[in-house]
């Protein structure tokens, strides 16, 4: 795809027709609507399509789906939307797949049900921010979390996480891409196989 | 790209943008492009950005004592050293924020049920709270002020050259375009975010990494730790009712009730029954109206309300 991404800083293209979702308010919408609802989301895929491999693909795909509509116009409602677009891409890629299996056809009417679930309560996830944080890095490797601790918690610089743990700053710096990835995992419940 | 490709090249720059240090105008460029090129790159990137973000409050897991001094944290306080240079004049930056006094600088100050508004010429505004003392720097556009007691409520004009910069108990507020209160109490320090972003950090203490406050955070800091805790809008503009003049209380105890409205008077209230003292009330009140609160004590629970030398009892 080579679709130029709408930024605020790029004045030379003319603003689209409705130039009102600035870049800056569609992520603030995207991380605080669409994220939230990535466990939800990833259940309801896991549900509806077989070869479990896909989830983190077809997520992915969602949430490209979600960013382009809304670029156009934001929508109203982000949960009914998301599982929407969940629905119809689900729907394009058993088209498009040569085998259809019925068993997946016929699951997809479990959308209304889990589409219906109540979306996780946000006040209490800020509350207990802190322990799932604690929680998530727990769950690293145990070099990963190492590295992370070091960087994040104790403010290490990377040269001197490397040159303490007897490895390359490349390797710091691996540790540093994989915790996040893994924190981002658990943190919206997500992606986890 | 697969999926998991992307994933990993967007946490690498994220992680070269938030926490490298040396982000450059070509990075940005760069980063620029690779976002460009399809709408999974910016999601992903949106995605693992935002989780980083919430990972900030890993700080807080920091054990308080320090072992010594961390380059990471030098950097961060060469950067916000113009601010405390300018006024510093010769002396070590971290001696002069520990010994802030100078004669030139103007004090505020509130009487008990008092509160006050100073007007700074930038358009500033700061809303000082009962029983309070507040120095602001000298100058013509002050951009320093010292909380020594009570509460504050600071509504900052921002200007990203010079931020505005907050010291209570030793640590320090950066504003990043932001409203925030600021609430000094015996051995704990309370910051809450409004509007905006600011920094909360510890100057005298450089191993202790700066808290970035979004929102609806409310970070206290205590002897040797800094904790961040989310509220809802509704909860913090509950607690910034003082500035309307009245006090709300959401199943507040009786205790907890007495000891806030004792803040602002000085015929204060003592609930000298323990099982009285744990009843819970909701209701707002005028701040300076002590018997609005006992009556309805006496009416609700029929306690007992005795007007003893310059106290009032709530007994059952």
């Amino acid at each position: 795809m080579t679709d130029n991404v709408d930024s605020n800083r790029d004045s030379s293209r003319p603003p689209s027709a409705s130039a009102a979702v600035t870049n800056a308010a569609l992520r603030d919408w995207f991380v605080r609507e669409v994220l939230p609802l990535e466990a939800a989301l990833t259940q309801f895929l896991r549900h509806n399509w077989r070869n479990k491999s896909d989830i983190p693909d077809l997520v992915q795909e969602v949430y490209a789906r979600v960013y382009e509509a809304a670029r156009k116009e934001m929508p109203d409602q982000a949960k009914s939307f998301v599982f929407t677009t969940a629905h119809n891409l689900l729907i394009d890629r058993v088209r498009r797949e040569k085998i259809v299996q019925f068993e997946t056809v016929s699951e997809l009417d479990t959308l209304a049900i889990a589409a219906d679930e109540p979306a996780p309560d946000r006040s209490a996830i800020a509350r207990d921010e802190l322990r799932r944080l604690a929680v998530a890095l727990d769950r690293l490797s145990p070099r990963t979390r190492e590295v992370v601790t070091m960087r994040r918690i104790e403010g290490l610089a990377r040269a001197e996480i490397a040159q303490r743990l007897g490895i390359t700053e490349v390797t710091v710096k691996w540790h540093l891409n994989e915790g996040l990835r893994a924190l981002a995992d658990d943190l919206y419940g997500g992606n986890k196989s | 790209m697969s999926t998991a490709d992307i994933q990993t090249r967007a946490a690498d720059w994220v992680n070269q943008h938030r926490d490298s240090g040396d982000w450059t105008a070509e990075d940005q460029a760069a980063l620029d492009a690779w976002l460009a090129q399809s709408p999974e790159h910016v999601v992903a990137y949106w995605r693992l950005d935002a989780a980083w973000e919430r990972t900030q409050r890993l700080v807080a897991l920091r054990p308080g004592a320090p072992e010594r001094a961390r380059g990471q944290i030098w950097r961060h306080l060469f950067r916000f050293a113009a601010a405390i240079i300018v006024v510093a004049a010769g002396a070590g930056a971290a001696f002069y924020l520990s010994r802030p006094a100078a004669p030139e600088i103007r004090r505020f100050a509130t009487e008990v049920g008092a509160r006050k508004t100073i007007k700074l010429p930038d358009g500033s505004q700061i809303e000082l709270n009962t029983n309070s003392v507040l120095r602001i720097a000298p100058g013509p556009n002050p951009r320093m002020a010292w909380l020594d007691a009570g509460e504050a409520y600071f509504k900052i004009q921002h200007d990203s050259a010079h931020p505005f910069v907050v010291m209570a108990q030793g640590r320090r507020v950066v504003d990043l375009g932001t409203e925030f209160l600021v609430k000094s109490e015996p051995r704990r320090l309370e910051v809450a975010l409004v509007a905006g972003r600011a920094q909360l950090d510890s100057p005298g203490d450089p191993a202790q990494e700066p808290a970035v406050l979004t929102p609806g955070d409310v970070a206290i800091a205590t002897a040797n730790a800094i904790s961040v805790t989310a509220k809802t809008a509704k909860t913090l503009t509950d607690e910034l009712s003082w500035r309307q003049g009245v006090l709300v209380f959401k199943y507040t105890t009786l205790a907890d009730a007495a000891a806030e409205f004792n803040r602002y008077n000085t015929r204060k209230i003592v609930i000298a029954d323990p099982a009285a003292a744990k009843l819970t009330i909701v209701g707002t009140f005028p701040s300076n109206d002590v018997s609005a609160f006992t009556d309805a004590a006496q009416a609700i629970f029929g306690l007992k309300i005795q007007n003893r030398r310059g106290e009032i009892a709530i007994t059952r």
